[in-house]
């Protein structure tokens, strides 16, 4: 059944990956379902949480709201390809020092929003960090230590250079 | 590194170390896998067909003919082999409704079929008819009876908690100050929805996974409802995404719907909710009126409380009266006073039924009694902080139960520290100045509060935890108990205790499955006791498995890591398997009376003083937490970071039940069950929050520890609404207090003060 939909293909953390979904398909599900990244989350299914962040094409989405065609011939990241040279993102090691994860449920997202902002932005002040984490929600935190793990991963020093 | 140098004593500590994350790194790495994150060969989706109505007879279901109803799997009430009840404390909860609904989005009917779409379909194409009965939605109108929806009188549960003469107190008292103050109900809001997957075969019976805090509550219910024996139910907890007291009771009923249709189905199937039916159907936070009545001296001394607490619980009883229960010990505060009456009663609606929520009453409790000591205050013309410590429980004081405050109580430290830390008195005379110039009114408030660690009365006894570590072959250490992780550090705070009892490292520990089928019953992960009750048996059970490998296998005194390990595998050879379990033992002394209400209402109590500044925008009608200082005493602090969080994502949760979080009920139904209308504090919300500790370790805590969890969420509101009090002299005495109320009180004033335009 699935063969006859028309391909569509993207790249995802890398890789060529071409599947065989209804165009209207939501991102979200194609890289959960069919592409088996389940790091992908999803929380309200309607852009309001920011569980289901990815970046596309550079840009950060809510993949719950982009529909897969959408993302034919793009760049697409995820939480499973954030990791570099095979050792944790600055990020990801900042979070487990810092306590910036609890449950983990948003984790992949925020951690997703907090690489595109230092992407961009590589020393947000507070009020920046605020912001650029505005569209991403934490139950558990109340978020001051994801703060301070965005704050502890800018100012090492190879931040600046892993930004891809 | 060698490890024989390693001896016992000279191991660097490991409690009170942040130390990471035990399952952190699975987490950042996106591996951890949550329900939604598995699947099983052959599985199908799940979905539940609700009552459209609040109150009703079911008088037919009518199934589309469009829809070829062979491909799927219906379940209704007939189908279920055991008992229709969800069994909690009360079994009076239907699994699914069979002739009377009790509130909107009760569940009537279940569907299965391989797609998620085909059930979105075959969903829609259910009609469900009624014969409607008069609904009860709200405290009042439960109160008056006139429709009679639970029981003989709607009446869930009451307490009467009395000391001294209340009564004998009116007349001679200097100041009597009456209020009355109400909470709205709480959507956990975890971000990740309830969600299960069943399997069942005749042979093995049933096993579901889910996300879940109470495995054995699970277990339990599921064996009545299949009418199975212990043995041919399995519960297995995934990673759970938050959970804040919102897994406690429901996955019961969610893990026998989905076990009801793999029954039928004969394949896996998957139940997991969207966010409009997690909102909709599942359990929130008691709302509640809390009327008190208080005398005085002239001093401002406490001469009697007189409180009348009631809560709304919903459409069955569920929760609700240990909710009461734990409302009704902290309603009186953390005060002394000779002469006090709490009569309290949770009353049925029909709404959801209403469920654990992080501090399990005591939020609405004391929201009423520190938002009623500011009334007070003002009332009498004395300042809130002197009026607080005036009458603040200290050592050798009883409580309202007679409880004898044996271990030290720091009130006052607690205070002046955060007195200190927010620099309160040159803050506050800075607001009086400005605010009389300025359109954002700026206030300072506080306040101070207990938390009873572990549950209440004779319950831990009721429960008889058992919990342990065993030492597998590959030579791990296991940590055997039943208590889930969901975000609040329990794996990480468990390895943590058990590597130091031991004297191995922290790495060397591993957490079993929390999977029936493997692990003791050490209860439910719940009342902020795992750290406390949980940790102290396999602090014990750690110090059981040294004697017995010292006894059995030559483990001399002062052993190195690599030793300890191969005592094991001597015993093992020996013995069998190497394992040590320890069984809940009440510390010495306590004594309580489930009838009267009298004696040691908890093990331990945490003690905490807040400090919110607020400003209220009087053009915006807007009010926004600036800064928020917390100062507690939780006994030693097992680890800094993790207890940090635990604070501070109270705090949030705290702020966003004072000011964001409100439930819109139509027709007794949820109408804003989504993100985008039900308000939680975001990134952009949340203010700097300073938080401090003052640690004096409990000696039947593990480590010293007592409960954190749910302590911090019982003080923001009304330190918030006392800030609101100050910064603009009006008193609200409602929660959630979004812009609209403050324009209602405020915006009425500043229209009669201001002089007509020209």
């Amino acid at each position: 059944m699935s063969a006859n939909w028309p391909p569509i293909s993207m790249t995802v953390n890398g890789i060529e990956r071409e599947v065989h979904v209804p165009p209207m398909k939501r991102l979200l599900d194609v890289l959960r379902e069919d592409l088996r990244l389940t790091g992908t989350k999803e929380g309200c299914g309607e852009g309001e949480c920011g569980s289901c962040s990815v970046r596309m094409d550079g840009e950060l989405v809510n993949s719950c709201l982009v529909p897969v065609l959408q993302a034919q011939g793009s760049r697409v990241e995820t939480v499973e390809g954030l990791q570099c040279d095979g050792g944790l993102h600055p990020l990801q090691q900042a979070f487990l020092a810092c306590g910036g994860a609890q449950c983990g449920i948003c984790t992949p997202g925020m951690l997703m929003a907090a690489s595109h902002l230092l992407e961009r932005n590589p020393h947000p002040t507070m009020f920046e960090i605020r912001e650029g984490l505005a569209g991403n929600l934490c139950r558990c935190t109340g978020f001051v230590r994801i703060f301070e793990s965005v704050i502890a991963a800018a100012s090492r020093p190879e931040q600046a250079t892993h930004a891809r | 590194m060698s490890t024989v140098a390693k001896t016992r004593i000279a191991k660097p500590p490991i409690v009170g170390t942040p130390v990471f994350r035990k399952e952190g790194l699975d987490k950042l790495l996106g591996r951890a896998r949550y329900v939604d994150d598995l699947e099983r060969e052959g599985m199908w989706h799940g979905a539940t067909v609700r009552s459209t109505i609040p109150r009703g007879l079911i008088r037919s279901i009518h199934f589309d003919p469009c829809i070829d109803w062979t491909q799927f799997s219906v379940v209704t009430a007939f189908d279920i082999p055991g008992r229709n009840h969800i069994h909690l404390i009360f079994d009076d909860q239907p699994c699914l409704a069979d002739e009377q609904v009790n509130h909107c989005d009760e569940a009537i009917l279940l569907l299965a079929h391989p797609s998620r779409q085909k059930l979105r379909e075959a969903a829609a194409a259910i009609r469900i008819d009624y014969d409607p009965l008069p609904p009860v939605f709200t405290i009042e109108e439960s109160e008056r009876q006139d429709a009679i929806i639970w029981g003989q009188d709607n009446i869930l549960k009451s307490f009467l908690l009395e000391k001294g003469d209340v009564d004998s107190v009116w007349d001679r008292a200097a100041h009597i100050v009456e209020g009355e103050y109400r909470t709205g109900a709480q959507e956990h809001l975890y971000i990740e929805n309830n969600g299960a997957i069943a399997e069942y075969s005749a042979e093995t019976g049933i096993t579901v996974w889910g996300s879940l805090q109470c495995p054995f509550y699970v277990h339990k219910s599921l064996m009545a409802v299949f009418n199975l024996p212990e043995d041919k139910v399995r519960v297995i907890q995934t990673e759970t995404g938050g959970a804040f007291g919102g897994k406690e009771d429901y996955p019961s009923t969610l893990c026998a719907h989905a076990a009801l249709l793999a029954m039928k189905s004969g394949h896996p199937v998957k139940i997991v909710y969207d966010r409009m039916e997690d909102l909709a159907a599942t359990t929130k936070r008691h709302p509640s009126r809390v009327r008190h009545r208080t005398a005085l001296d002239a001093d401002g001394k406490l001469l009697a409380m007189d409180i009348d607490l009631a809560t709304d619980g919903g459409a069955y009883c569920t929760l609700s009266s240990t909710v009461l229960s734990r409302a009704t010990l902290h309603s009186p505060g953390p005060y002394v006073c000779p002469n006090v009456r709490v009569r309290s009663r949770a009353w049925a609606t029909n709404t959801v039924p209403y469920g654990a929520f992080r501090g399990f009453g005591a939020p609405q409790a004391i929201f009423a009694i520190e938002r009623h000591m500011d009334e007070i205050a003002a009332a009498i013309g004395m300042d809130p902080i002197d009026l607080r410590r005036r009458n603040f429980l200290h050592d050798g004081d009883t409580t309202a139960t007679e409880q004898v405050m044996r271990e030290p109580v720091i009130l006052d430290k607690l205070l002046d520290r955060a007195l200190a830390e927010s620099d309160y008195h040159a803050r506050r005379a800075r607001f009086v100045e400005e605010n009389q110039t300025s359109p954002v009114k700026r206030g300072l408030g506080i306040s101070a509060f207990f938390h009873g660690s572990g549950f209440t009365g004779s319950g831990e006894r009721y429960l008889n935890s058992l919990a342990g570590v065993d030492v597998t072959p590959e030579g791990n250490v296991r940590v055997l108990v039943s208590n889930t992780e969901f975000g609040q550090g329990t794996d990480t705070i468990l390895t943590q205790i058990a590597a130091e009892a031991i004297g191995v490292d922290y790495g060397d520990v591993v957490i079993a499955p929390r999977d029936t089928g493997i692990i003791p019953n050490s209860g439910p992960t719940v009342a902020s006791r795992t750290s406390m009750v949980v940790g102290r048996l396999i602090e014990r059970a750690a110090a059981q498995l040294i004697e017995m490998l010292r006894e059995h296998s030559g483990l001399p005194e002062d052993f190195a890591h690599d030793e300890f390990f191969t005592a094991c595998d001597r015993y093992r050879a020996a013995h069998g398997e190497v394992v040590s379990l320890c069984r809940y033992e009440a510390p010495p002394g306590i004594y309580w009376d489930d009838q009267t209400y009298h004696g040691e209402a908890y093990p331990a109590f945490a003690w905490s003083v807040q400090v919110a500044q607020v400003a209220v925008d009087t053009v915006t009608y807007s009010a926004e937490v600036e800064e928020f200082w917390s100062v507690q005493e939780v006994g030693r602090v097992l680890h800094p970071v993790l207890a940090g969080g635990q604070i501070e994502g109270g705090i949030a949760q705290g702020i966003g039940y004072a000011l964001y979080e409100k439930v819109v009920w139509q027709n007794g139904h949820m109408a804003n069950n989504q993100m985008t209308n039900y308000i939680m504090p975001t990134a952009e919300d949340v203010p700097p929050i300073h938080i401090y500790f003052e640690e004096i370790p409990f000696a039947h805590g593990a480590f010293g520890a007592k409960g954190i969890g749910e302590l911090p969420h019982d003080g923001p509101a009304p330190a918030i609404l006392n800030a609101i009090r100050a910064a603009t002299g009006v008193a609200f005495n409602s929660i959630p207090l979004l812009p609209e109320d403050l324009f209602a009180k405020l915006g009425v004033v500043a229209a009669i003060e201001e002089p007509a335009a020209v």
